[in-house]
């Protein structure tokens, strides 16, 4: 099991609201699962992926939880080109030659 | 944890927010429906001047207003004999968080240091996050974001995440939650927990700091063309962008420049479906929050909202997904200027506009926002074909949220679709009088209230109020 020691900055989470105790107001598919919580900050205690751990956050919360994750990556990017934008500039650059050639 | 319960917190919900606000609404009643807006936004104590000076403290405002040279000669390409206005951009990604949103930031930043509270706290998901979190930087306040920000399976909207990523590194907590409106929950016990205050889009502060984006973007065309826009198009969500902008123009003299609101159309996702979450490819600008916020804007957080756009919209337009995106390709292709997706939703809508006006028109599009990765055509779209959405080049009629993302073939085919104001109007005049108690009837006060509140007459909203009373009966 991966271990993190005390001040190393990490995510833990947990479920704030089970199915049974959310708002009324929510449509099926939001209704039949639970609302989940993530929050970073350092660890007060040594802590296991999976187990209780106690962070501090950088607002100065204490705040409880499951360890998710050790150093927690942003994983969000561009990714590839997508190819219905791909020819766009060029399509684009004809209309306005084009119209620089007709005046 | 019983007193913790949804119903709990949520009876709470007027003490937190009389505390972390500090503005007694109930003051300003004027009527069982009615309200002194002005005196509300008056009471603050900050007027445009005022307003300026704390923004400019902070280096907010005062962006560039760029003249998109290239994409009038597109309009032109696609438009009728001595038809295509001239485009413009108020280029607000010029802010230090990357947004306009900055200017909505700073006075609750202001105010909360001024009252001394320790910190602010905001719940949003979009680029209001990082603008608070910027200010409260700026200011020395502690800054708690919450975030509606991933789907049950885990998977973040990549907008949301880029978000966090800056919230993050201007030194905020962010609590990120899954799909749900219970978002409002869970900050209600942050405010109560930690004593912040609460930066809602929603307060008059919010809405003042916008202020100068309208009156500055109508003093720097008049500077240059020595007269004000012919048209405004504002991205609209809550209505602040609307309201805040449209009062600017009117306070620098421009009350003859239309003022239009632009959105994404979503038409068929329901903004609080897990599902849906990430088949929306826009986190805000969209229907999901125009719709209904045009039709009843005291859904907000707080009891007034001082975003009311319908008293400041003369249009009111939905782009598709696919149009903006093609857009955001446009102004990065033809202007070098690579900007935001959900900046571009007006753009998208004035890019259409100006093919019905005159060639020595002027049409501004009122904001530009910062771009990244998450924050991209590039991700959403990637992300949209990931969910089973079917992303093609096309018509832009074909555009169906949620199932088809269709990318025009040509610029001749953006064209907004116009919505129905008079059927707004009457929805929130509906939605308004269904709000009454029983033992309450409508007064004179009322009445010229709502005729306000829809930029319509007494004759109008007495029509109205007939209607209802007979339904009722």
């Amino acid at each position: 099991m991966q271990r993190a020691v005390k001040n190393t900055w990490v995510e833990i989470g947990g479920i704030v609201l089970e199915n049974g105790e959310r708002s009324p107001k929510l449509p099926d598919d939001t209704q039949q699962v639970p609302l989940e919580m993530r929050v970073k900050g350092f660890l007060l205690q040594e802590a296991e992926i999976g187990g209780e751990a106690e962070i501090v956050t950088l607002s100065g919360r204490t705040v409880s939880g499951t360890l998710t994750e050790i150093n927690p990556a942003y994983t969000h990017m561009f990714g590839r080109p997508v190819p219905e934008l791909s020819p766009i500039a060029g399509e684009i650059r004809a209309i306005l030659r084009e119209r620089k050639n007709a005046s | 944890m019983k007193s913790d319960s949804y119903q709990a917190v949520m009876d709470q919900k007027a003490d937190i927010m009389r505390a972390s606000v500090g503005i007694d609404y109930a003051k300003y009643a004027t009527g069982p429906l009615s309200f002194d807006y002005e005196a509300m936004l008056a009471d603050t104590g900050y007027d445009l001047e005022a307003i300026g000076k704390i923004q400019a403290r902070t280096a907010v405002g005062d962006t560039p207003l760029v003249e998109l040279k290239n994409l009038t000669e597109l309009v032109r390409a696609v438009s009728g004999p001595a038809k295509g206005a001239r485009l413009f951009v108020k280029d607000e990604a010029a802010n230090p968080s990357g947004s306009f949103k900055d200017r909505r930031a700073s006075l609750s930043a202001f105010e909360a240091k001024r009252k001394g509270y320790p910190g602010i706290a905001a719940a949003t998901s979009g680029n209001y996050g990082a603008a608070v979190a910027s200010q409260a930087a700026k200011a020395g306040l502690g800054c708690i974001i919450v975030q509606e920000a991933f789907d049950s399976r885990g998977i973040a909207q990549p907008e949301i995440a880029e978000k966090t990523r800056a919230c993050e590194a201007y030194g905020a907590e962010v609590v990120r939650l899954s799909v749900g409106p219970e978002l409002f929950y869970y900050f209600l016990i942050v405010l109560r927990e930690t004593g912040f205050f609460n930066a809602s889009l929603y307060t008059p502060y919010s809405i003042l700091g916008i202020e100068t984006l309208g009156h500055e973007l109508a003093m720097q065309v008049k500077a240059r063309e020595g007269r004000f826009p012919d048209m405004v198009v504002a991205t609209h969500a809550g209505g602040g962008n609307v309201t805040g902008t449209a009062r600017g123009l009117i306070k620098a003299g421009a009350e003859d420049t239309q003022m239009v609101a632009a959105s994404v159309d979503l038409a068929g996702l329901h903004m609080a479906s897990d599902r849906d979450f990430n088949r929306k490819s826009f986190t805000t600008g969209h229907t999901g929050f125009s719709v209904p916020f045009s039709t009843w804007p005291d859904r907000a957080d707080v009891p007034r909202n001082a975003a009311r756009s319908l008293r400041y919209m003369d249009r009111f337009v939905t782009v598709t997904q696919g149009e903006v995106f093609y857009m955001t390709e446009a102004l990065a292709v033809a202007e070098g200027m690579e900007r935001g997706p959900a900046g571009n939703t007006s753009l998208a809508a004035a890019f259409a506009l100006a093919r019905e006006m005159d060639e020595e028109q002027i049409i501004v599009v009122q904001e530009t926002e910062y771009t990244g990765a998450g924050k991209h055509p590039l991700g959403q779209l990637n992300l949209a074909k990931q969910m089973g959405v079917d992303v093609r080049r096309g018509d832009p009629v074909e555009n169906r949220p949620g199932k088809a993302i269709v990318i025009p073939e040509h610029p001749s085919q953006i064209k907004p679709v116009e919505m129905d104001l008079d059927r707004i109007r009457r929805s929130y005049l509906r939605n308004a009088l269904d709000s009454l108690r029983q033992e309450e009837t409508v007064t004179e006060t009322d009445i010229v209230f709502l005729a306000a509140e829809t930029k319509t007459d007494e004759t109008y909203v007495r029509e109205a109020v007939e209607t209802h009373e007979r339904k009722k009966r």
